[in-house]
């Protein structure tokens, strides 16, 4: 086992658990992007920040690659990483706007202006697909081409290839091309609609009826 | 957990072809013989030693120096690094791409030359630079790249001899300046 300091708290969590996984198995969140139990980490999005090191000797390092160490003091709230990742989720805002997962997501952090030049792309490289399809289908049909700004996702020779088996599962996993948010605004980029909702449930039970997070307010606010 | 050190061992895996080598130097080797990667090449490659044809593409199309096009016999490479740049880069790649016809990055039509940019050849201190065929030319001006290209053509004139006049011929025809140059040699 190894003991080591979250949010000032003693825990302890067997060897090689990465920090995302102790801090989740400890009821924290942290968000995450490029991330899913079943594919291995990679380390894209950054959005799973922590701060580790004894305040002032501190720096930033993505939790989901990070292995937990004895001794170890993390902060998974601390300002700088609030601070940092409103600032990660605004880029990605800019980046892809009308990606419902991000839109989400800067409701939920309350990320609600975008500074910088929007670019409406349908990719964040998370590669969430390629790993999909390596390690679930054990394809390699699609993959990094080029590097830079020039980076993108495609298949060999940027062809049909042979051995896709257009299983989809590439598509499902996308956290910034399938699900559409039909809300960003033109001018400001974005949506916030979620987070402007009150649940109705509230007014007609005097209880929450689900524990959907952000509320879809029954799905009424989307309508608009 | 398990997960992190899965990836590690498949990161090694993915550039490592089954009999140790790196996927670079085996690469490498294919660009060696064919002189730019061709695609039949390794599609055959990742049957035969049971590699993934997406992550050679993937390394093909990341590293500068290995093309998918074919490339040109006579390969020039110009520097535009830093350096290179502020000590007049721009001018001298400008002329080699007026006197062979070519522009950076392309391959003339008769498959003799190609013109090829790259960011800071790590000699800086002999800027601008000129690599001819693996040679390194340093301290390069627009008038001196013609002066070497008439050196250089002239030792290639030796490997192909045939083709070499037939470029003059038709530069000539074209009326560029490099084939003035070389026309001058050859009489
Ligand atoms: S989830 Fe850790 S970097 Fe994306
Ligand atoms: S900038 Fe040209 S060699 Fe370094």
């Amino acid at each position: 086992m190894i003991n080591f300091m979250l949010n000032g708290l003693d825990v302890a969590v067997e060897k090689g658990t990465t920090l995302l996984e102790a801090a989740r198995f400890y009821g924290i969140e942290i968000p995450t992007l490029c991330h899913n139990e079943g594919l291995s980490p990679y380390g894209a999005c950054r959005l799973c920040l922590v701060e580790i090191g004894e305040p002032g000797k501190s720096r930033l390092v993505t939790s989901c690659t990070y292995p937990a160490q004895e001794g170890l003091q993390v902060r998974t709230h601390s300002e700088r990483v609030v601070k940092t990742r409103k600032v990660i989720i605004e880029l990605y805002l800019a980046t892809c706007p009308s990606s419902k997962t991000i839109q989400d997501l800067a409701s939920r952090y309350h990320v609600t202006r975008v500074r910088f030049r929007r670019k409406h792309d349908d990719c964040i490289l998370c590669g969430l697909c390629i790993r999909y399809c390596n390690e679930q289908m054990q394809g390699k049909a699609i993959g990094f081409v080029n590097r830079g700004v020039e980076r993108r996702i495609t298949t060999p020779f940027n062809r049909k290839f042979e051995e896709c088996r257009l299983c989809g599962g590439c598509i499902y996993i996308c956290p910034a091309c399938q699900a559409r948010c039909q809300g960003p605004q033109e001018g400001s980029g974005v949506c916030n609609a979620c987070l402007n909702l009150s649940p109705p449930c509230l007014d007609h039970f005097g209880d929450a009826m689900c524990y959907m997070d952000p509320c879809v307010a029954c799905e009424q606010g989307r309508k608009g | 957990m398990a997960l992190l050190e899965k990836q590690m061992q498949v990161d090694q895996e993915n550039f490592t072809t089954r009999n140790g080598q790196s996927l670079v130097a085996l690469l490498q080797e294919v660009q060696e013989q064919y002189n730019y990667l061709p695609e039949e090449v390794l599609r055959e490659l990742a049957c035969a030693r049971g590699l993934s044809l997406m992550e050679m593409y993937s390394v093909a199309t990341f590293y500068k120096s290995f093309s998918l096009q074919p490339r040109g016999r006579h390969k020039i490479v110009t520097c535009t690094g830093t350096a290179c740049h502020v000590r007049g880069s721009e001018k001298v790649t400008e002329e080699v791409s007026r006197m062979l016809g070519v522009k950076p990055g392309g391959t003339s039509e008769d498959g003799e030359y190609s013109l090829e940019s790259v960011n800071c050849l790590g000699a800086c201190a002999l800027a601008p630079l000129v690599v001819v065929d693996g040679e390194y030319h340093g301290n390069m001006t627009a008038a001196r790249v013609a002066a070497l290209f008439r050196e250089q053509l002239k030792k290639m004139k030796g490997q192909s001899a045939e083709s070499f006049d037939k470029v003059i011929e038709e530069k000539a025809i074209a009326g560029c300046s490099c084939a003035r140059l070389l026309a001058g040699e050859k009489n």
